[in-house]
């Protein structure tokens, strides 16, 4: 079967969209009975959930592909031992930290509640200029996931920005905890926007997401008196498999029950 | 107000309450209630309301590592569904005149209980079936009860909480019926989960009928509707016949049909660790309350400003308005 494009750029550019809303789904659900407040308790648990369900329509559309490859025998296909074919659980849980393709961002520690709601206040936003995109993608099944997301995506984006303001617009103390928050992801944004090898084959406007994103940030941070970052540095890597510290402690964590009892089902 | 006038009102509105409980008329918020019933039902209702929201913690501690994405989805949704019930309890409560803010207080000083069955640990994944097929299970028998309660709020939150409690219980059943089909390690992981969850299981229903202090008003009441030992024994006729199923056992030698009563006799609990565990020496009862004081004092600053970001805004609208 003919892809566009092609599938050797398709499939990690799928794994980079399905590690990114995994890993950000995993850091959610750890606040899961420690939230601040019930009902926001349940709201990021949705998001989580969200998140997880997009993940796995990434992964499945990845697995579908590799396994068509690995019947034409052409390509290196991520590790599956104790599968006999790719699935999402074998590329959620058998993959190695320098086969993750995920955003930085999303792997950093949740910090505060305030450092939590700004990444995924970041993350969503980028999600939506880019299912935006994606849903008009010439790849069909892409384009689906994508134009099924946007509706969560949107959801999350009023959720997390309506929190950014009350907490950059709250008290003294919350509006400290989100200038710190700021500072703290400051250099970790960009990476959305500096695009991997396999990326580029995908024809994504990445500089149009950026100027929407960036006009985005700056009316929320407007209304929640809070100013942009200066003197960014860009931390890259992810895409490439090039991570932080972070990234082995998740997967140690995740990984560990297909790790330790290899060829079980659950 | 005469004393006779307010004499004479409430043994009216008691004749009332009194009326529509014998026939079986819910009591409203409104509805005049006997002083002791209405703190019985806070007590009862915020108690419970603290058991889905504590009880999100042991199994919070296997979301991620849950062995699958699908399992994961399941199990948060499971956790997040429980602190739903938990939302619908205290505003069942809160009919009753008491703050939500004053029943976590009273969680966090330890004035209130919640169910001792959450301070025992999660130790590996089989426990995540373990609790949904004992623990939900357990409660929902409390729970379908409940929804026959004569208070209405609380009867109308139970009903609600019951559909989702029986997808609950099968989802942990088909957890463990998946184990016990699985590898060697897999059965012995489900059986030990069924081993250790089993006698705090049937502790969760109380103390027996003849040691029970609350137990005797709260039925002439219609609070509850069948006694502890009543709704143990249901428990054990159920779990025998489903745990065949499994081909795992339960850890009960005293376990055995008795023809003449019609149910399966069983072991003696030892109560001697159930009083421990309420007591607050459970294995767990520290870390467990310890997570939700930590998640209170961390979110303090949180509601503080989403409060005063509230303020602000009132005060905004009404400026533009004058
Ligand atoms: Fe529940
Ligand atoms: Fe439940």
């Amino acid at each position: 079967m003919k892809q566009s494009p092609n599938s050797q750029c398709l499939i990690p550019y799928i794994l980079f969209l399905a590690d990114s809303t995994l890993i950000l789904s995993h850091r959610n659900s750890e606040w899961c009975g420690h939230g601040p407040i019930l009902e926001q308790d349940i709201a990021l648990t949705n998001i989580a959930l969200d998140l997880l369900g997009q993940s796995r329509n990434f992964y499945q559309y990845a697995a579908e592909l590799i396994n068509e490859q690995q019947n034409l025998q052409d390509v290196k296909v991520p590790p599956s031992e104790g599968f006999r074919e790719a699935s999402e659980d074998s590329l959620a849980y058998l993959r190695n930290e320098r086969d993750f393709k995920n955003l930085l961002l999303v792997e950093l520690p949740n910090g505060d509640w305030g450092q939590t709601i700004l990444k995924q206040f970041y993350f969503s936003t980028y999600q939506l200029y880019l299912f935006q995109q994606l849903q008009n993608h010439s790849n069909q099944q892409l384009a689906a996931i994508a134009a099924k997301a946007i509706k969560e995506v949107m959801y999350h984006i009023r959720w997390s920005s309506e929190w950014v303001i009350r907490l950059g617009d709250g008290t003294e103390e919350s509006n400290e905890r989100m200038t710190n928050a700021v500072e703290a992801l400051k250099d970790y944004t960009n990476e959305m926007f500096i695009a991997a090898d396999y990326e580029v084959e995908m024809a994504i406007d990445l500089k149009l997401i950026q100027q929407q994103w960036t006009e985005k940030v700056k009316t929320v941070f407007e209304e929640a008196t809070l100013s942009l970052p200066e003197k960014v540095f860009n931390q890259t890597g992810g895409k490439r498999g090039i991570h932080t510290e972070h990234l082995g402690y998740i997967l140690a964590e995740m990984q560990h029950l297909q790790r330790a009892y290899p060829n079980a089902e659950w | 107000m005469e004393v006779q006038d307010f004499v004479q009102k409430n043994s009216l509105g008691e004749k009332l309450f009194q009326q529509k409980i014998d026939t079986e008329t819910k009591i409203e918020p409104k509805d005049w209630m006997p002083d002791a019933y209405r703190k019985t039902n806070i007590r009862q209702i915020s108690q419970h309301a603290h058991s889905e929201v504590v009880g999100m913690l042991p199994e919070g501690n296997w979301i991620t590592r849950a062995p699958s994405l699908k399992r994961k989805a399941i199990l948060l949704a499971k956790v997040q569904d429980e602190a739903g019930h938990g939302l619908y309890l205290y505003s069942a409560a809160e009919t009753l005149g008491i703050s939500r803010d004053e029943m976590i207080e009273q969680l966090l000083t330890g004035k209130a209980k919640y169910s001792s069955i959450f301070n025992y640990p999660t130790l590996t994944w089989a426990d995540m079936g373990a609790i949904g097929w004992l623990v939900d299970g357990a409660a929902i028998l409390n729970q379908v009860m409940l929804c026959r309660t004569s208070y209405g709020p609380y009867a109308r939150a139970m009903v609600r909480i019951c559909k989702e409690e029986s997808f609950h219980q099968r989802q942990g059943f088909e957890i463990l019926l998946v184990l016990s089909k699985g590898t060697p390690e897999q059965k012995a992981m489900c059986q030990d989960a069924i081993n250790r969850w089993w006698w705090p299981s049937l502790m969760m229903f109380g103390p027996r009928d003849s040691e029970s202090t609350n137990s005797d008003q709260s039925m002439q009441w219609k609070i509850k509707r069948k006694t502890n030992d009543e709704l143990r024994q249901q428990f054990v006729d159920m779990c025998v016949e489903q745990v065949k199923v499994l081909g795992m056992t339960l850890p009960d030698k005293d376990l055995q049909w008795n023809e003449q009563r019609g149910h399966y006799d069983f072991g003696e609990i030892n109560w001697n660790e159930f009083r421990n565990v309420v007591k607050g020496n459970g294995p767990c009862n520290k870390q467990r309350l310890n997570a939700r004081k930590k998640a209170h004092e961390d979110g303090a600053w949180v509601r503080a400003a989403a409060m005063a970001h509230a303020k602000k805004k009132a005060e905004n609208v009404k400026q533009n308005a004058a």
